[in-house]
């Protein structure tokens, strides 16, 4: 029994506890993707980078209030600097619309140029972000490290393996909620909500119901750059601040996306899931989880992982190959790419 | 000098070849007006072109008088104007209720009582309010689809084929129910495809050849009219 319940805390610890938080991360993100897509109708492959962007103005807001002796107790000062972070990331997005992508929907662009254009964009975050903050890993997490540590979850229970729940992680998780929520009430309840709505279901009819698409657009800018502002700093805060890793986060958060169904919110979020706990599963090391289960004094020779963590990218590559040839429309039936 | 009227008009979409020449149509307040003529007459392009969807190189566009030739589609939906396309004239993934609301978007003051109206006339969608209108069946969709326009409380409405793919028991259902709409005082303009069912409720028919009216009279003379209904009705 005890052994079981040793292998349940070991594998919460290494899997679930940080599975749930990236997760969450990863869904904030594809949340962000496929809101563009339902309303701009291309895949904004700026979204890595704006959540870098994003983060790097809250760094700076961070560093500022730090500099200033403002905190927020046992929180994270970043909390703090998270709205104005948002505030810059939604005027950069905004501008974006206005210099670049406002041009290609008024001579109704394919959405491949669309898509393209946005790459541009991309390219010139990237550059504004290592020439602000610079290409280095940051930490900006400050305050209370854990909720749980792992010696006290041991003295605790008295189990062989510890459980560690870090500040951050609970903070992921309980902000992703809350947005989550307020997303979903205001396109659900709310006007402009439903008009977004109606937008992405149908263009032409939308505009005959007097739906002003300039507003609409707007709108999904709005809540996308917050949500990658949101989705930048959570992971800041609970791994590291480093600009190609944001970069590089854009694969996972497709792939979360397309598998949830692309255009449909629930699916990103599921598909956030999905690609989290794929991941940390199969680049978990199962030698000590199986040690417990396993008959008494046995021990697996090797390690028993199925992929090393440097190839947790193939793992949401493999899933989004597999979606988009077995159900192109994702899980949730999203709009076909 | 009728309530709208698309006089003289020539043109066609974009830059292309003109479709419409010299066509004219009009509706009355209250009257039901059918547009009917074979395939690719160009029915649907003269409804479009009343509608401000395509180019006119000649002719004018009058409502209540005001000249809105220049007007978009979407300030005429403002003026006063509701159309219902032919096909894609719901948002499916959208309740009942929700679809009714987004015909009412550019209404700033109450409209529950006219959603209560459009309930009255259409039953069935108030038993389906919180239903998907994508997952209601062709002729109940034709329903929601007119809902939505009759939320601005327009005084023109424009049906692009009410009756396209729907049963022929459905197909009379949705002509009472355009009556109905036009004897709230609305002028209905539209095509038809089943040209001997529509012209029997029709005020007024317009036999559209080759974009050019051929004959224009009431539906009754029309379908008494040897010529018509040897050419069109299938004698």
């Amino acid at each position: 029994m005890e052994d079981i319940l040793n292998a349940l805390v070991l594998y919460s610890n290494f899997v679930i506890v940080p599975g749930l938080a990236y997760g969450s991360q990863l869904a904030l993100g594809a949340l962000g993707v496929t809101l563009i897509y339902s309303i701009l109708r291309f895949s904004n492959f700026a979204h890595g980078d704006t959540m870098a962007f994003g983060t790097m103005l809250t760094i700076l807001v961070t560093w500022w209030f730090q500099s200033m002796g403002i905190s927020a107790g046992p929180l994270p000062t970043a909390l703090l600097a998270l709205p104005f972070g948002i505030i810059g990331t939604v005027l950069f997005a905004l501008a974006s619309d206005r210099i670049v992508y406002r041009f290609y929907r008024k001579v109704k662009a394919a959405n491949i140029v669309m898509m393209m254009a946005s790459v541009g964009v991309m390219f010139m975050l990237n550059g504004i972000v290592r020439v602000v903050i610079g290409p280095s890993e940051q930490r900006f997490a400050d305050g209370e490290r854990f909720i749980i540590k792992a010696r006290e979850f041991k003295e605790m229970t008295g189990l062989n393996e510890g459980l560690a729940i870090r500040t951050t992680q609970a903070i992921t998780v309980f902000v992703a909620v809350i947005v989550v929520i307020a997303l979903f009430w205001f396109l659900q309840k709310s006007r402009t909500g439903k008009a977004m709505r109606a937008y992405s279901d149908n263009e032409d009819l939308a505009l005959l119901s007097g739906i002003n698409p300039d507003k609409v657009v707007m709108a999904a800018w709005i809540i996308a750059a917050a949500l990658a502002t949101i989705a930048g700093v959570l992971y800041g805060l609970d791994k590291s601040f480093k600009p190609f890793t944001y970069f590089q986060l854009l694969l996972p958060i497709f792939a979360a996306a397309i598998v949830g169904g692309i255009g449909n919110p629930i699916g990103a979020i599921a598909g956030g899931f999905v690609i989290a706990f794929s991941e940390m599963g199969i680049t978990y090391a199962y030698k000590k989880f199986l040690g417990y289960i396993g008959p008494d004094g046995w021990v697996p020779e090797g390690l028993v992982q199925l992929l090393s963590t440097d190839y947790k990218f193939a793992v949401s590559f493999m899933i989004l190959v597999l979606v988009l040839l077995v159900r192109p429309t994702g899980i949730f039936r999203g709009k076909v790419l | 000098m009728s309530y709208l009227i698309g006089e003289n008009m020539t043109g066609g979409y974009g830059k292309g070849a003109d479709i419409l020449h010299d066509c004219t149509i009009a509706v009355e307040k209250g009257e039901i007006a059918v547009i009917v003529g074979p395939n690719g007459a160009g029915k649907s392009t003269a409804m479009k072109a009343v509608f401000g969807m395509l180019n006119l190189r000649k002719g004018a566009v009058r409502l209540d008088g005001r000249d809105i030739t220049a007007m978009s589609p979407q300030d005429k939906v403002k003026a006063g104007m509701g159309f219902v396309p032919q096909t894609h004239n719901v948002f499916t993934g959208m309740t009942v209720q929700e679809n009714l609301e987004m015909g009412a978007y550019i209404r700033d003051d109450d409209f529950t009582g006219t959603m209560e109206k459009v309930f009255d006339l259409f039953p069935v969608l108030k038993e389906k309010r919180y239903q998907h209108a994508g997952e209601l069946s062709g002729g109940q969709r034709q329903q929601v689809a007119v809902g939505r326009a009759l939320m601005t409380k327009p005084k023109v409405l424009m049906l692009d084929e009410p009756t396209a793919g729907v049963s022929p028991i459905v197909m009379d259902e949705l002509f009472d129910r355009i009556i109905e709409v036009a004897r709230l005082g609305i002028a209905i303009l539209m095509v038809e495809q089943n040209a001997r069912q529509a012209l029997h409720i029709a005020d007024k028919g317009y036999v559209l050849v080759q974009g050019a009216n051929r004959f224009t009279d009431t539906g009754e003379a029309l379908l008494a009219n040897p010529e018509v209904r040897k050419s069109f009705l299938g004698g």
